[in-house]
């Protein structure tokens, strides 16, 4: 017999604290695989912030930190400025990066750190109880929309289109895991930004779209519909900017 | 040989003495009175391989000192008081996350964006932890630009020791002030942390969080901390006493204001008045033994001095605990006493005539 597929190196053998249907198992595989491929495990740090992701530091058999909300950017330019030579990476979601951490997501892509920033957009506050986000749609019923969300709490922006128009970042894009193509083109895109980072091209970040079956209130497939459906459609998949290509050609070539 | 005099202001030895303690990382944000402070940094590190690092806020300057200390380095970020309440945020994690590292508060007036004169407003915010939690920060209070020299030194030492930040607290005029100081010579950069963040290398991972989500946990981990925090009160107390031996009023004050008080105690003892400085060193730990001894040998009386609304107050009197009567004098808002008015409040105390 052969074993064709197993846990990756850099993820812990424990059993996760998400939600049943959630996609954050799904995340987590794809970046621990990654850094099993691009042999990274005994020199990565990896920074966790505060919502659903906050116990991170369980799942994977890397150093880990625990930033307080929004400040993850912050404590990875700390980390990599003290030890350049680590792989360093944030883990954060939607109310993580896009509303209490605006300043230090901006200014670290601005500063151009060489770290990789992670996004888990499920347009929601999970671990709190599935309030509004900055990333919520327009429309959108959860626990401080309850009449939707309307004119008056704003509308939703785009994370990876902003950061992309930072002077300092390498790799910017936009994924989703809600189906098996897309989850290895998420692979295909964290790998790049791996990689801008490893080569020291800048910052990078991939805004990976997925689901919260329990704060949606919905199933895991319908709120898989939901990221496939509603969701790309106001966020566009894609590569935002990648100066990869030509740097790494030769590389490839 | 001798060490070299140098003529510098108190931002900038603070700077200097860092490095020779080994710091090699700085993150700042501009704010006055401390902005010699990161512009010497900033000018410095490069010259001894170190990072400075100008953060968009003071939120993410002690955010960056946090992933620093994570990773094992010597690390320090300065502010003043607005930007240090802050600051406040990151101090809690990186009490509760155990992560050592200097926090350097050179106060000025307030409430609020208040001025940018010297004040010590933020007794209670740094001494008595203006974060969120059960928690202590040893906090240093030199006076002269020589002991800011000397106890910046100390403080990265008591840091590393005990796994906990340790604050400097001064204010605009110590920061502002141009001293003669000598320096000890650099010493080179400890990178000999078993717990640090450095990539798990043939040894489990390590995790560094403040996060305990079982309250059983959580309390004993508090539990870890006041034990840690208790031998910082038993052994990490300091002060020094001045003219205190026969003294019937004691002046108590740190920082600036205890150096002008000095004046006021010549003074004083210039017309025959028995007067004596207790001049706390470390202000938390508040070394209450000294003044408790003092009010044991028979001081009656304790004047403190402050530029505040008296927040030091409430230590005198758990030191004195009733055996002596304690007045307070300050000033506020960026006033500074001078030494006349101090032995005015003192020839008032004692009876005598204020001049």
């Amino acid at each position: 017999m052969k074993l064709l597929a197993g846990m990756p190196q850099a993820m812990s053998p424990v059993v996760t604290h998400y939600c049943p249907g959630c996609s954050h198992g799904v995340l987590h595989r794809i970046i621990a695989e990654l850094i099993d491929e691009l042999d990274l495990r005994e020199r990565t740090v990896g920074v966790a912030s505060v919502g659903c992701s906050v116990l991170a530091y369980n799942y994977f058999e890397t150093d880990f930190v625990q930033a307080p909300h929004g400040r993850a950017p912050a404590v990875a330019t700390g980390i990599k400025r003290a030890r350049p030579n680590l792989f360093v990476f944030t883990y954060q979601g939607d109310g993580d990066m896009a509303a209490i951490g605006t300043s230090e997501i901006i200014h670290a892509a601005a500063r151009g750190e060489k770290i990789t920033a992670i996004m888990y957009n499920n347009t929601i506050y999970g671990m709190t109880g599935g309030q509004m986000s900055p990333t919520t749609l327009m429309g959108a019923v959860t626990a401080t929309t309850p009449y939707g969300r309307r004119e008056e709490n704003g509308r939703p922006y785009r994370m990876a289109e902003l950061l992309a128009q930072m002077p300092g970042t390498a790799y910017v894009a936009r994924t989703h895991v809600a189906d098996v193509g897309n989850i290895v083109k998420t692979k295909r895109a964290i790998r790049k930004a791996f990689e801008a980072q490893l080569n020291g091209l800048g910052f990078s970040m991939v805004e990976v779209l997925g689901n919260c079956p329990t704060n949606w209130g919905v199933t895991p497939a319908e709120a898989n519909r939901y990221v496939m459906g509603e969701m790309v459609d106001y966020f566009p998949l894609g590569e935002f900017k990648d100066l990869t290509k030509e740097v790494l050609a030769g590389v490839r070539a | 040989m001798e060490p070299m005099m140098t003529m510098m202001k108190g931002n900038e030895a603070l700077g200097e003495a860092a490095i020779r303690a080994g710091c090699r990382f700085f993150f700042g944000y501009p704010i006055t009175p401390q902005s010699e402070l990161p512009a010497y940094m900033a000018r410095r590190m490069p010259e001894v391989g170190g990072t400075f690092l100008q953060a968009e806020s003071e939120l993410a300057a002690v955010n960056m000192l946090l992933g620093a200390a994570a990773a094992g380095v010597r690390a320090m970020t300065s502010s003043s008081s607005p930007g240090f309440s802050l600051k406040q945020e990151g101090i809690s994690y990186m009490i509760g996350s155990q992560l050592p590292c200097v926090v350097v508060n050179i106060m000025r007036g307030g409430p609020g964006l208040g001025n940018i004169q010297p004040s010590q407003g933020d007794y209670f915010q740094v001494v008595k932890g203006g974060g969120h939690g059960d928690y202590r920060m040893i906090t240093l209070a030199p006076s002269t630009v020589q002991e800011l020299v000397d106890l910046t030194m100390l403080a990265f030492d008591l840091a590393d020791a005990y796994r906990n930040p340790v604050a400097l607290l001064g204010d605009g005029l110590l920061g502002q002030t141009m001293e003669p100081v000598s320096f000890p010579p650099v010493r080179e950069p400890l990178d000999d942390k078993d717990w640090a963040l450095t990539g798990a290398r043939g040894r489990p991972k390590h995790v560094i969080t403040s996060l305990e989500l079982n309250p059983e946990g959580l309390e004993e981990l508090n539990l870890r901390l006041q034990a840690k925090f208790a031998a910082m009160a038993a052994k990490e107390a300091r002060w020094e006493e001045y003219r205190c031996d026969d003294a019937e009023l004691v002046v108590v004050a740190y920082g600036t204001s205890a150096r002008i008080a000095r004046a006021a105690v010549d003074g004083a003892r210039s017309i025959g008045l028995k007067v004596g400085l207790y001049r706390p060193i470390t202000v938390w730990p508040f070394p209450v033994q000294g003044l408790a001894r003092l009010a044991d040998r028979g001081v009656r009386q304790f004047l403190d001095v402050e530029m505040s609304s008296g927040q030091m107050v409430e230590d005198v009197k758990l030191a004195v605990l009733g055996r002596a009567r304690v007045d307070f004098y300050g000033r506020l808002g960026g006033m500074v006493p001078t030494p006349r008015e101090i032995l005015s409040e003192i020839q008032k105390l004692m009876g005598g005539e204020a001049s």
